[in-house]
């Protein structure tokens, strides 16, 4: 049993097709890949999947439940989570902060509580730093907490935000451009950053990455995006030869 | 007899066309505003009394018949308008919306408390500038007055439509609201641009000011406030940052006005207009001419 | 029980309890001359309007600017309640306040889905029509408005104001806070992230409203008569200085510039005309100058009160 099915997933932007007629399957622990030129409408099933966009026809299935209808946190509740194309930390709270905000879903004590300050705010209080803190320190953030996310330096920010959809405890991550503005060694630790995650937290994966060293280097299998219909899919050497995705990728250096 | 029930309708229209004019003028210059550089314009009613005032000033003290102080009182306020832009909105372009907004708050209380400063509270009096010759058409009275105030109204709406559309500096206009970093890249002083756009719609405020002075008779220095909040309803309904629909809101919001208070409560009146903005907001807040625009994700 | 008595809660207590002291003090000796006291319980029913004013504004980052439209409605109901139900003080209070809140769901539900300039269009529109019905009905006394006892004492004004400082600061620094503050720093963000953004963004209206609407009734409750001409949207536009004034977002911010304001006020009393100009033009200076207000976003903290045992906790061990 695939952990995310889309079928025939569509969705039109009044006369505009985004994306047409996608069929993909992601099986629990799949390092999965989704490339394909700039406007192919990646990002856009990226919406779809976390309900930022309600879909236009399709079904899209995680866990064996449907999930379309579904508001983003109630997506996340389900167990996916998501990181941006533009970074969107929140700025001006603090790196641990930011971390907190994530696990306010499933440790949360009332707003009751919070008021008169009861106990379960200070048990709930020292659960969510205790858990913040120690998934900063696996991302080496953990001397950083106290910072402004926004004084962070941009790829600590990338990392901070994988952390913090971390947080979320998902089964499913999915990741929207996480190697963008990184140099080479950068985006190589990351590469050994995605494959350390997923052992570590059990999780499946889907990227979106134009880098192509990252997308040959850790992905299992790979699906192709053009004007919002798959062109190709199987792993990472039958799509290096496919010639459909070359053509697509005119001028793009596929190494 | 038809009339009656009928002609009582058609006087209502009549009168609500005067007053949604009036509105419709005011409501421009809030949606250009809005339009070019995404601020609610607040001082903008008060811009509209300080027309009041200036017409005034011109048909007594200077005594100018009606034509030439309207101008004069155009040309006053388009120079206030520029002014008011430069000092107190341009440092604030990249600022947060709310500072944007409290600045446009402050400049409106300056206005309207040194008005009351240096005019005190006291109202003044528009001397009659038209003949009272009154026309009925099946039932339904004409002023003079009426008639010519229309006739403004709809002239300067159209030079203004004529600008925005045929001209070249007008489809400079359209351009630095539509993007403002790409029309400044195409060579277009934005600067510039935004301050034509401010001069204009406070020409148009202080035209709207004459005429209220006009048709009401009397003016104060807080006579800007309700019908500045209402022309904004105006703009909003009809889709803010939107010519044409500020010209459809002032006109629709003045013929409703008029048959509510022609049905009795006037002080409900003021009430219909911000019924009707909630409304606006709650099932279509791009207004009637408005299209939604999403934020990328 | 034992987590509330921690130096930094203690010393804050006895400031509270320091200063409620000093002015009962000389209050009950008939030192303080009767312009103080007003200005004082002036005070204390801004900081409860500008603090919870910015539970919506700074820290949710809603705009919304018809804050006086709950405050209205809190002192018309418990004025209700005390002068013409003649019903106990803390109940009307406690009505006014609970009403408020209604409003303030009714307001933050529909207006969710507009953003910045029209939600704030809205409030004020919400803002003025409150006045309007009020204005319009002759069971409160239509524009008259009407008198009643005035049953506020320092001790009600100070204790009910450092009540709703203390509850409202639990919240902000409490997850359901961060959450709020989520939402002001990027709503998509914190809806990815788990936060149900509606709920939190009607809590945050329906919490500022209670309070505001707490004000009102004690504002009701002290100043002998209510009209709808008090409520307008001048006022509305005096909170929200006051809070842009302390810092958006910063709840000791709210405190200071309600403080400042209400003082500056009560001293320039004597040339209104003058007084408002000159709040205009400062307004506008401060916004050109210094727009982020005078904490920012920060608040004042006795965090050096800590003990030793926390700052480890926050550090690598």
């Amino acid at each position: 049993m695939p952990l995310l099915k889309i079928e025939n997933l569509s969705k039109s932007f009044g006369g505009l097709k985004a994306v047409s007629n996608l069929n993909i399957a992601i099986n629990e622990g799949e390092l999965i890949g989704l490339i394909g030129p700039n406007g192919a409408g990646k990002t856009t099933v990226f919406n779809l999947l976390t309900g930022v966009y309600d879909k236009t026809e399709g079904k899209m299935t995680f866990q064996d439940k449907d999930i379309s209808g579904l508001k983003p946190y109630q997506v996340t509740h389900r167990g996916m989570a998501r990181t941006f194309q533009n970074i969107r930390l929140f700025s001006d709270l603090s790196v641990i902060d930011n971390v907190k905000i994530a696990y306010h879903q499933r440790t949360s004590y009332s707003a009751a509580s919070a008021l008169l300050r009861l106990p379960s705010y200070y048990s709930g209080e020292k659960e969510m730093q205790r858990k913040a803190m120690d998934l900063l320190k696996i991302f080496n953030l953990g001397d950083k907490a106290e910072e402004m996310a926004k004084n962070l330096p941009y790829g600590e920010q990338r990392r901070l935000e994988i952390a913090r959809a971390l947080g979320t405890e998902p089964k499913l991550l999915l990741l929207d451009e996480p190697a963008a503005g990184m140099n080479p060694q950068e985006t190589h630790d990351l590469m050994n950053l995605i494959r350390w995650i997923r052992e570590q937290f059990k999780l499946t994966i889907l990227l979106i990455e134009h880098d192509m060293s990252l997308v040959m280097g850790v992905c299992e299998r790979i699906y192709v995006l053009d004007y919002g219909m798959i062109i190709a899919q199987g792993v990472p050497d039958e799509i290096k030869r496919n010639p459909k995705v070359i053509e697509a990728y005119l001028g793009e250096e596929v190494v | 007899m038809g009339s009656g029930i009928v002609t009582q309708i058609f006087q209502q229209i009549v009168n609500g066309l005067s007053l949604g004019s009036i509105y419709a003028l005011i409501a421009l210059g809030y949606t250009m505003v809005y339009g070019i550089i995404k601020l609610i314009n607040f001082a903008h009613g008060d811009i509209m009394m300080v027309g009041a005032y200036s017409g005034w000033f011109a048909i007594t003290v200077l005594h100018l018949p009606f034509l030439p102080a309207l101008l004069f009182s155009m040309v006053a306020c388009a120079l206030l308008g520029v002014l008011i832009e430069r000092i107190a909105y341009k440092p604030l372009r990249n600022a947060s919306r709310i500072a944007a907004l409290i600045t446009a708050i402050g400049v409106s209380l300056f206005l309207e408390y040194g008005g009351m400063l240096l005019l005190t509270a006291q109202v003044r009096t528009y001397p009659p500038v038209f003949p009272g010759t009154m026309y009925i058409v099946g039932g339904v009275y004409f002023k003079y007055g009426d008639i010519v105030m229309l006739i403004t109204s709809f002239v300067l709406m159209a030079l203004l439509h004529f600008t925005v559309q045929y001209t070249k500096v007008g489809k400079a206009m359209r351009a630095v609201s539509f993007d403002q970093e790409a029309a400044l890249l195409m060579g277009i002083n934005t600067n510039n641009i935004i301050s034509f756009t401010f001069a204009i719609g406070s020409a148009l405020a202080a035209a709207a000011g004459v005429l209220m002075g006009v048709y009401f008779n009397t003016i104060d220095p807080l006579m800007g406030i309700i019908p500045g909040l209402k022309a904004f309803v105006a703009a909003v309904l009809g889709g803010i940052g939107i010519i044409p629909g500020a010209m459809v809101g002032g006109l629709m919001l003045g013929l409703i006005e008029s048959i509510v208070s022609g049905f009795g409560a006037s002080t409900w009146r003021d009430a219909v207009a911000f019924l009707i903005l909630i409304l606006v907001l709650i099932v279509k807040p791009s207004g009637l001419f408005g299209k939604n625009v999403r934020e990328k994700v | 029980m034992g987590n509330w008595f921690n130096r930094k809660n203690i010393v804050s207590l006895l400031g509270i309890v320091l200063l409620y002291a000093v002015v009962q003090g000389l209050i009950v000796q008939d030192i303080m001359p009767p312009f103080y006291k007003l200005t004082l319980i002036q005070i204390c029913i801004y900081i409860i309007l500008a603090t919870s004013l910015n539970l919506i504004n700074g820290i949710t980052g809603q705009f919304s600017i018809g804050h006086a439209g709950f405050m209205a409605i809190g002192a018309y109901v418990s004025a209700i309640i005390t002068a013409i139900q003649h019903g106990p003080l803390i109940l009307g209070l406690l009505a006014g306040a609970i009403v408020a809140a209604l409003a303030g769901l009714l307001v933050g539900l529909p207006t969710l889905r507009l953003k910045g300039d029209y939600l704030a269009i809205a409030t004020l529109g919400f803002g003025e029509i409150v006045r309007i019905i009020f204005l319009n009905t002759e069971y409160v006394g239509g524009a008259a408005g009407f008198t009643l006892p005035s049953k506020i004492t320092w001790t009600w004004a100070f204790g009910l104001m450092a009540l709703s400082v203390i509850l409202m600061k639990n919240f902000v620094g409490s997850t359901h806070g961060r959450a709020c503050i989520s939402i002001r720093e990027n709503e998509i963000a914190a809806e990815s992230m788990g936060v149900n953004t509606t709920k939190y963004k009607v809590m945050a209206f329906t919490m500022g409203a209670f309070f505001a609407g707490l004000a009102g009734g004690i504002y009701a409750n002290y100043f002998y008569i209510i009209q709808p001409m008090t409520f307008n949207f001048i006022l509305s536009f005096n909170i929200l200085v006051m809070v842009v004034l302390g810092g958006l977002g910063s709840m000791t911010g709210g405190i200071f510039g309600a403080i400042v304001m209400t003082l500056a006020s009560a001293l320039l009393a004597g040339v209104p005309e003058w007084r408002n100009v000159i709040t205009a033009v400062l307004l506008v200076l401060m916004m050109i100058f210094k727009p982020t207000g005078i904490m920012g976003t920060k608040e004042f903290s006795l965090n050096f009160l800590g003990k030793k045992s926390d700052k480890n906790a926050a550090s690598k061990n």
